[in-house]
């Protein structure tokens, strides 16, 4: 007779079949014979977090850094709610997550019983696909599936609900068989006449520029090995959305920064000028696109996707091209060595006239600010870091807000999956928990959270995640005790109600960091900025470092929403010839 | 435009609007028309009506029809969102006016009153298939197939005749001649 083996045992043999390290959770009445089975599984090591939303969080920056997807151990009702914010957070931005919950046992279903919430149901929306385990027998099936749907494709979260009573049922083992071939639903499906028709589109145009979004890191390291041969190769210039950093090294000469609502003067420019978008893996998101109707209208647009259902969905593109980022880029290489050896010779002449006019657009130097002696900028904290870190290979998480745009324009990445943010959903208190599931995966890696004060303090108890596992996250907080993104717009669109963004109270950071066992550090002007990055740098363990900035300091350049490209707000100077009136108020 | 100041960006010109009739085959499982049903509220699509049955009970497949509204860009966003979700097998649609395919909806009438007026009723139901399912001294059901404005236009031209219910399913899809959706 086959071994029987109960549902927590066949829960751990899906996740060893998949070559699972970590699981992030908390436990609870509904998940329990699971955590007891995990004695029995020491290749499997468990991250206790302080909250569910924290494990999600981290279980993204591990995915994130590592490419490997995340798994998350919760238990029913609150446990599954509280994790609802951080699978949103992944569906947005493509995150490949694996969140088992338990559930109460099947007989109780639908009585409103103690802890009972329909997860299913409520997670619906935010995952890629879910299950409710009602059966014993296909809980291996199912387990596999969902490791399945999370990895292939347009990576994304999914969840799968197990009703207690299950996990202690018998069932045999059926072992893990990987298919190729999913559901009928290919991951590329590109022909050989669209790679034809993108290279005669590349060597017709004057006016080319290179879109690049998260799509790229997704597709792997390879991706963005061939992204920046392919950019070498043409001569084309290149800009990335916050996504997309670090995919193609961020001082190169070639890349023109970020593009987008705080993207810089001539990323967003080229954007409206060109006359050939390549967009490789990003999705003309409205914090890129702008005002849409005037978004670029003068280009032949080339969109790459892997996901079908992306391409036209909010411009329309007169080139689509359905496949694997580094499939597509691959191909297109190929045939550009073999059918056009002189490429790069005869397209330098032809966009030399585009590069001057981006030089012009470049010496506005649109990220400039006005440095001051007495108090520290906060653009000037993160170039400092950045100067500071830049040689040791660095991941850096965020939260959201003002410093989230800050380090995206002013720390320059060079590599994939060393920059993780929340971008599409903006969660606020992303970045620490991110941190602690980066470290995990890269335990000897210097990890930086780049947070704002209010951020931080929405995770702010998963400090206490890092001390138990001596992870040496460094939290690099930006305070000016305003939540600044919102304090921006106010000043900028409200009439300067600066309306409830203000936090009168706020704990001392660095005590804060002896309480959770770790170690504050306090920068409170320019002088003594570095020596105190340098002393976080050499500290060995979680540091919180309270860095005291410019209170009323905004971010730019800006393109206020309903506005096209064109059309930014530069720097303090240009503001106040630039005044935002009437209607572009509703837009934000 | 209103003075929101909640709203992300100035909404566009809007395209013409077309009925489309899209054909989804799914797997027959618990909560599979929630996902498809999700889907077109949480993305703010419009359902006009929906039919929903097992075909093959073997398989376990379902055929969902849906009849909705939208621009070009909108319905081509409807059929490639169904097509990702994972008990999507095929998505098929079409327009509305497309004469390749036949469309239909059954509709039940309760008819309360005189013998004459149910007569007169049942004349008036005669060209759309009028089967009689219950006949009382009093009432009459009466089942009619047809499309969904000529259903629309019985059950008001009928009132005087003593139409007190109506009951009508979603309209349901078929191509013409041999050929199969793909």
């Amino acid at each position: 007779m086959p071994k029987l083996s109960t549902g927590a045992e066949i829960v751990f043999k899906c996740l060893e079949d998949q070559k699972v390290e970590y699981i992030f959770g908390y436990p609870g009445g509904a998940v329990l014979p699971i955590y007891d089975e995990l004695k029995n599984h020491s290749t499997l090591k468990h991250i206790l977090v302080r909250h569910e939303q924290g494990a999600g969080h981290a279980a993204e920056g591990y995915a994130r850094s590592s490419g490997k997807p995340g798994v998350v151990l919760v238990t029913s009702g609150p446990g599954a709610t509280n994790v609802v914010t951080a699978l949103t957070d992944a569906y947005m931005d493509s995150i490949p997550l694996v969140c088992i919950s338990g559930q109460v046992p099947t007989h109780l279903i639908g009585t409103d019983a103690f802890q009972e919430c329909d997860t299913t149901g409520i997670t619906r929306p935010c995952t890629k696909h879910n299950w409710l385990v009602k059966d014993i027998k296909d809980l291996s099936k199912i387990i596999h599936k969902a490791f399945e749907v999370a990895t292939t494709g347009r990576p994304g979260p999914v969840l799968v609900d197990i009703p207690k009573d299950i996990q202690f049922q018998k069932t045999t083992y059926s072992k893990y068989n990987k298919k190729k071939k999913l559901n009928g639903k290919k991951p590329s499906s590109f022909e050989k006449a669209d790679i034809d028709e993108l290279i005669k589109l590349m060597s017709n145009s004057n006016k080319p520029i290179f879109y690049t979004g998260g799509g790229v890191i997704n597709s792997g390291p390879k991706a963005s090995d061939l992204l920046r041969e392919l950019v070498y190769l043409t001569g084309f210039p290149i800009t990335s959305t916050l996504q997309g950093l670090g995919s193609f090294p961020g001082d190169d000469a070639q890349f023109l920064g970020m593009l987008g609502m705080h993207g810089t003067y001539e990323a967003n420019n080229a954007m409206h000028d060109c006359d050939l978008m390549i967009n490789i893996g990003a999705r003309f998101d409205d914090r890129i696109t702008g005002k849409i109707d005037e978004f670029s209208p003068k280009s032949k647009k080339v969109h790459i996707d892997i996901d079908p259902s992306s391409i036209n969905k909010n411009v329309k593109v007169d080139l689509p091209i359905v496949g694997d980022v580094q499939d597509v880029i691959s191909s297109t290489i190929k045939k550009i060595k073999k059918t056009k050896p002189n490429f790069a010779k005869s397209n330098r002449q032809k966009i030399s006239k585009w590069w001057e006019k981006i030089q012009k657009w470049r010496q506005k130097k649109s990220l400039n600010y006005i440095n001051s002696t007495e108090t520290i900028k906060p653009q000037y904290a993160v170039q400092r870091l950045y100067e500071l870190t830049k040689n040791k290979d660095t991941y850096i998480t965020t939260e959201v807000g003002q410093h989230q745009m800050w380090a995206a324009q002013h720390y320059k990445f060079d590599k994939p999956n060393r920059w993780m943010t929340s971008g599409g959903l903006g969660t606020m208190g992303y970045g620490l928990p991110a941190a602690v599931g980066v470290q995990v995966a890269h335990p000897n890696k210097l990890v930086i959270d780049i947070a704002g004060e209010a951020s931080v303090l929405m995770t702010m108890q998963e400090m206490s995640t890092a001390v138990q596992y001596s992870l040496p996250i460094k939290i690099f907080i930006l305070n000016n005790e305003y939540m600044g993104m919102v304090r921006q717009w106010q000043e900028l669109l409200h009439d300067k109600n600066y309306s409830e963004s203000y936090t009168a109270a706020l704990p001392d950071f660095v005590k804060l960091a002896e309480a959770y066992g770790c170690v504050g550090i306090r920068a409170t002007n320019p002088e003594e900025l570095d020596d105190k990055i340098i002393e976080m740098v050499n500290t060995d363990r979680p540091v919180i470092f309270d860095c005291l900035v410019d209170k009323q300091e905004n971010c730019f350049p800006m393109i206020p929403s309903g506005k096209p490209h064109n059309q930014m707000l530069l720097g303090p100077k240009d503001q106040k010839e630039n005044k935002i009136t009437g209607k572009g108020k509703t837009l934000v | 435009m209103a003075k929101s100041k909640s709203a992300y960006s100035v909404p566009g010109k809007k395209g013409k609007l077309d009925t489309h009739i899209i054909v989804v085959w799914v797997d027959n499982e618990a909560g599979v028309l929630a996902r498809v049903v999700g889907l077109f509220s949480g993305r703010g699509y419009n359902i006009e009506s929906l039919a929903v049955a097992e075909v093959d009970s073997k398989l376990g497949i379902s055929r969902i029809t849906i009849v909705t509204t939208g621009t070009p860009q909108v319905i081509e966003q409807i059929k490639l969102q169904l097509k990702k979700l994972v008990p999507v097998h095929k998505v098929a649609n079409f327009k509305r006016e497309d004469k390749k395919v036949i469309f239909k909806e059954m509709a039940l009438f309760k008819f309360v009153g005189n013998n004459n007026r149910r007569q007169k009723a049942l004349k008036a139901c005669k060209k759309y298939d009028a089967v009689i399912l219950d006949n009382t001294t009093k009432s009459c059901v009466i089942q009619i197939t047809a499309l969904r404005r000529e259903i629309d236009k019985m059950s008001n031209s009928l009132k005087k005749f003593g139409l007190i219910s109506i009951s009508r399913t979603g309209a349901v899809a078929m191509t013409r001649g041999s050929e199969v959706f793909k």
